[in-house]
C-alpha cells in the first residue's frame, strides 16, 4: 500500500508536466475538419498518376515511405523473436491435450467460417494497392481465420499449423523478402527499393508495379508473426498440462 | 469548429495513465498502456480530418476530389503496429515474471527481487 502512495506522489509532477505540454500542443493544432498538410494533399494529387495506385494510403506505406515501412516490418520480426526468446522452451509432448470440440455446430459453423476469414484476408491483401486494405491488415485477417482452426475444432488440428517447424520459415520469408525486392532494386536500377516493376492499369490488381510484391511480402510476414504469438501464448498456456 | 475528438483523444490518454499509475497487475498495466497508445490513433486520425472529405481511395472516385490527409493514415497504420509488438512483448515479459516469482504485482516484483 505504501508503495502505491509513493507511485502516486511520483506521478502527481509527471502528469501535470505532460497535462501542460498536451495542452500547448493542442492549442496550435488546426481546427478539426479543416487541415491543410501540404503532403497529404500534394500525394492525394499525383499519387494515382505517378504510380497508379488509387489507394494513396498503401501508395505512402509501401512506397514514398517505403524504408519507414521496412523498419516497421523488422520491428514486428524483432518483437516476434523476443516473445519467441521469453516464452519457447523445451516441450515434452508425452500426453497430447484432449479437447476435441462437443459441439458439432460450432465445429461445423467454425471451420466455415475458417475459408471465410481467410478469403476476406487475401481480398484486403490482394486489392489493398486499389480499396481500402493491404498487407497489414489483411495479414491480421488470415492469420485470425486461420486461429479459427483451433476454436472450432481444437488443439491437435490446431498442431498441425502451429508448429515452429511450419510457421517460422514464414515468418522469415516475409521479413527477407521485402529486404530482398529492395536490394533488387538497387542492383538493377541503383535506388533501394525502387519500383521495378511498370506501374500497370490503375484501378486493377496490375497496378502499383513492385508495391503489390512489397505488400505481399508485408502480408505473408504479418500472417506468421501473428499465428507465431499465437502460437507461443498458447503453447505456454498449455504447458503445464502437456507435461503432466 | 469542434474540439470534441481532440477533447476525446486527451481523455482516453488520461485513463490510460491513470490505469498504468494506479495499476497493481502486469496484465492491466499493459492493457493500460495499449489504451494510452490507443489515444495517439484518434488524434492522428482526427488531425487529418477535413470537413466533407472523402477516403484519399481514388478508386470510381474523380481525382482531385477532396480527401482526407493520407499521410497521418499511414502513420497511424504503423502505430497500430508498434503497438501490437510492443503489448505481445509485454505479456510475453509478464508471464516470464510470473513463472519466475510466482507474482503479477509489480510492487511486490520489486520487492522480491530488490
Amino acid at each position: 500500500m505504501r508503495r502505491q502512495r509513493i507511485r502516486a506522489v511520483l506521478a502527481v509532477p509527471a502528469v501535470a508536466g505532460f497535462g501542460a505540454l498536451l495542452a500547448w500542443g493542442f492549442s496550435g493544432i488546426p481546427p478539426f475538419g479543416r487541415f491543410h498538410g501540404f503532403y497529404g494533399q500534394l500525394l492525394n494529387a499525383v499519387a494515382t498518376p505517378q504510380r497508379h495506385t488509387t489507394n494513396v494510403v498503401t501508395a505512402v506505406v509501401f512506397d514514398y515511405r517505403g524504408l519507414d515501412t521496412m523498419g516497421e516490418e523488422f520491428i514486428l520480426f524483432a518483437a516476434v523473436v523476443g516473445v519467441v526468446l521469453l516464452l519457447r522452451a523445451e516441450r515434452s509432448r508425452s500426453r497430447p491435450v484432449e479437447d476435441d470440440v462437443g459441439s458439432d455446430a460450432v465445429r461445423d459453423f467454425g471451420i466455415v467460417m475458417v475459408g471465410v476469414t481467410v478469403l476476406v484476408g487475401l481480398w484486403l491483401a490482394a486489392f489493398g494497392i486499389v480499396t481500402p486494405g493491404g498487407g497489414f491488415q489483411g495479414g491480421v485477417a488470415v492469420a485470425g481465420g486461420i486461429v479459427l482452426v483451433f476454436l472450432a475444432a481444437g488443439y491437435r488440428s490446431w498442431r498441425r499449423i502451429g508448429r515452429e517447424s511450419f510457421l517460422d520459415p514464414f515468418e522469415g520469408v516475409g521479413a527477407g523478402a521485402y529486404v530482398v525486392l529492395g536490394i533488387a532494386a538497387l542492383v538493377i536500377q541503383g535506388f533501394f527499393l525502387r519500383n521495378l516493376l511498370g506501374p500497370g492499369r490503375a484501378g486493377t490488381l496490375l497496378s502499383g508495379g513492385s508495391m503489390s510484391l512489397l505488400n505481399w511480402a508485408v502480408a505473408i510476414e504479418v500472417t506468421a508473426a501473428n499465428l507465431v504469438l499465437f502460437t507461443e501464448f498458447l503453447e505456454s498456456y498449455l504447458r503445464p498440462y502437456l507435461s503432466r | 469548429m469542434s474540439v470534441l475528438p481532440f477533447a476525446v483523444a486527451a481523455w482516453v490518454f488520461g485513463v490510460g495513465v491513470y490505469g498504468a499509475i494506479v495499476s497493481r497487475n502486469l496484465i492491466h498495466l499493459a492493457v493500460c498502456l495499449t489504451v494510452t497508445q490507443s489515444s495517439t490513433y484518434i488524434l492522428l486520425l482526427a488531425i487529418g480530418y477535413k470537413a466533407h472529405a472523402g477516403a484519399p481511395i481514388f478508386k470510381g472516385v474523380k481525382l482531385g476530389t477532396p480527401a482526407v490527409d493520407p499521410v497521418v493514415q499511414s502513420l497511424t497504420l504503423t502505430d497500430v503496429v508498434v503497438s501490437v509488438t510492443v503489448i505481445a512483448l509485454i505479456l510475453a515479459l509478464a508471464l516470464d515474471v510470473h513463472r519466475k516469482s510466482g507474482v503479477v504485482d509489480p510492487d511486490e516484483v520489486a520487492t522480491l527481487h530488490g
